[in-house]
């Protein structure tokens, strides 16, 4: 697909955030322990595709236990994930990154010795079809192919504005670069599903400005489904669709921005209760 | 130029050609260091195994040929054939991808997030079964090697510099094919590693293995690939030391001289390896030259082991390692 083609694909398709839209990925009853500590405790909520969807939270509300689980890291006690109307098998991280679902972290996991630009292009691995072999007796094939995803990794890139760093090994980076490689990288899988845990963490105001935009941006121009956690509300109530709010394992709130911001439950977790 | 410095000379040329073999075994610690975090205890072990087989395939022997002998009262030995080298060291190959396999399955696998002592421990374990296996698979007694490799001293290099110096050079011709053969291997690793799709998948494993996983890499395959890549330079090291005297069980022992190698030019490093293997292999045959007579000989036995805890004292994370921080 041409920029072009995602950009008309997303334009035709993006209707609003509340009309019929297809469900990308539904989590059902998710509990997880660690030992006798629960972190999740039968949470359900679902992912319409195309849209952005936030999950917050206070500290150890269990948002990124949460997103590990839809990625695999974790494997639930119970529940269940529908991913594309199908029941999702207990997966390994690799094989749910292979089905489509790209992440970034909390603690930036990039490749610190690699530069930029391979640590993107390592995000396109799993859609290298030729193998070892062809690669060693059929030059080739190979070799063209290798340039496909070389001008792919370059159009993320050029739309991450981060052209005069490809070279650079991403060990020397400024945190928030750091963070915006990380997303190349994630984008590079031409993923259905985004997940980003913390992008803003620690960011200074504009770098956060910079990361809302590209979110926005990915959101309208790939048409990818963006699930996010990020502590800065502001931003949150800005940028997505619609918002899970948690607390202590639980889903306490449901729904677009505005209603969530409204609602009691939510104002007691985030302001406490007076008892 | 004096007697005594071309003397010095040509004994520092045999050591770099002896270093070009000790950084052969480290390479391959290093390697799967890199990618699993595992110190491969088993790596000279590796080696000796991949000679043992090279040569049984080759001379057609029967493998476990005593042990079926003792059980069913038979008198096998030998299949009557003889294959051509090219043959015996690809199949030999074939053997060594298969270890790595099993090494996955039986080993790896079930040891996932342990501590990296009890992975060390289990390599230990591999390194003897893997020790007893090879001799009741194939023999315990000491076999010739031979896939072609030129033996003997080399006439030309001693006849060039007999001219140009009046004082001929003897060289080992093994040595130097020796030197060619882990130069091209570890260019075509470089190369391997930086351009193909596998290499990169390695040095991403290598770097963070969460990363690593979220982009689709299969942890399982990499570590199929890096030991199979490890099983290659343990047969090509295997060959070479088996060339030069012969496969016999000392062969696993080598690795114990890697060590000093891997604590000089640091356990993270391809580059620390080779040069790490140069510098000891150079520094144990000057030291013994020239500080041998003075302290009665036998000094290659230790000095690898001396100038390691050197390094071990002021510089412990070698010549190219990471530096080692310690996080409060």
């Amino acid at each position: 697909m041409t920029a072009q083609e995602l950009q008309n694909g997303a334009e035709a398709e993006r209707p609003h955030p509340n009309g019929e839209r297809e469900v990308l990925l539904e989590v059902r009853d998710i509990s997880l322990r660690f030992g006798g500590v629960a972190a999740l405790a039968n949470v359900s909520f679902d992912i319409l595709k195309g849209e952005i969807r936030a999950i917050i939270g206070p500290n150890g509300a269990g948002k990124s236990s949460m997103l590990n689980v839809i990625n695999g890291f974790y494997f639930p006690q119970s529940g269940e994930i529908w991913f594309k109307g199908r029941k999702r098998p207990a997966l390994k991280p690799h094989r749910v990154a292979r089905q489509g679902v790209s992440r970034t972290f909390q603690n930036i996991a990039l490749f610190h010795r690699m530069s930029v630009l391979d640590n993107i292009m390592t995000g396109r691995l799993t859609l290298m079809k030729s193998g070892m072999l062809s690669q060693a007796v059929w030059m080739g094939r190979a070799a063209r192919e290798d340039a496909e995803h070389r001008e792919k990794v370059e159009r993320i890139i050029d739309f991450l504005e981060i052209q005069s760093i490809r070279k650079v090994p991403v060990g020397r980076l400024p945190y928030g670069l750091q963070k915006r490689v990380e997303l190349g990288r994630a984008l590079a899988g031409e993923p259905e599903l985004l997940l980003l845990d913390e992008p803003m963490a620690g960011m200074s105001v504009e770098e956060k400005e910079d990361m809302s935009r590209f979110i926005i941006d990915v959101n309208d121009e790939f048409g990818t489904t963006i699930t996010l956690i990020e502590h800065d509300m502001g931003v949150v109530m800005d940028i997505s669709d619609r918002v899970v709010v948690m607390d202590y394992g639980r889903k306490i709130g449901d729904g677009p921005p505005d209603a969530v911001r409204r609602d009691q439950a939510v104002i007691d977790a985030y302001l406490g209760v007076a008892h | 130029m004096p007697q005594q410095l071309l003397f010095a000379i040509e004994v520092s040329i045999n050591g770099l050609m002896t270093g070009v073999l000790y950084a052969l075994v480290a390479l391959g610690f290093v390697l799967i260091f890199k990618a699993s975090g595992v110190f491969n205890y088993a790596q000279g072990v590796m080696a000796l195994f991949a000679a043992l087989t090279l040569v049984g395939l080759q001379n057609g022997q029967v493998p476990f040929a005593e042990l079926i002998n003792a059980i069913f009262n038979a008198d096998v030995h030998h299949f009557g054939w003889r294959l051509p080298a090219v043959v015996a060291i690809l199949l030999a190959l074939a053997a060594m991808a298969l270890l790595a396999l099993l090494v996955e399955r039986l080993v790896l696998k079930h040891l996932v997030n342990q501590e990296p002592i009890i992975l060390f421990m289990a390599t230990i374990g591999l390194a003897y079964f893997l020790e007893g296996f090879g001799d009741l698979m194939w023999g315990g007694d000491l076999k010739k090697l031979e896939v072609g490799l030129p033996i003997g001293i080399s006439e030309s290099v001693e006849a060039y510099t007999g001219e140009r110096f009046g004082y001929g050079f003897f060289i080992d011709r093994l040595d130097i094919v020796a030197a060619c053969v882990a130069a091209v291997l570890v260019a075509a690793l470089m190369v391997f590693s930086q351009y193909s799709k596998i290499g990169r998948a390695l040095r991403a494993v290598a770097d963070d293995h969460q990363a690593a996983l979220s982009v689709g890499i299969s942890l399982r395959f990499i570590w199929v690939a890096v030991w199979s890549i490890a099983g290659l330079v343990a047969l090509v090291a295997g060959i070479m030391w088996g060339a030069k005297s012969g496969v016999q069980f000392s062969l696993s022992l080598i690795a114990l001289k890697a060590l000093p190698v891997l604590m000089l030019g640091g356990l993270t490093s391809i580059r620390g390896a080779i040069v790490g293997g140069l510098i000891i292999g150079v520094g144990e045959k000057l030291f013994d030259f020239f500080a041998g007579p003075l302290i009665g000989g036998a000094t290659e036995n230790w000095f690898a082991y001396v100038l390691a805890l050197c390094f071990l004292v002021f510089r412990p994370q070698g010549l190219f390692g990471e530096k080692i921080i310690e996080r409060v």
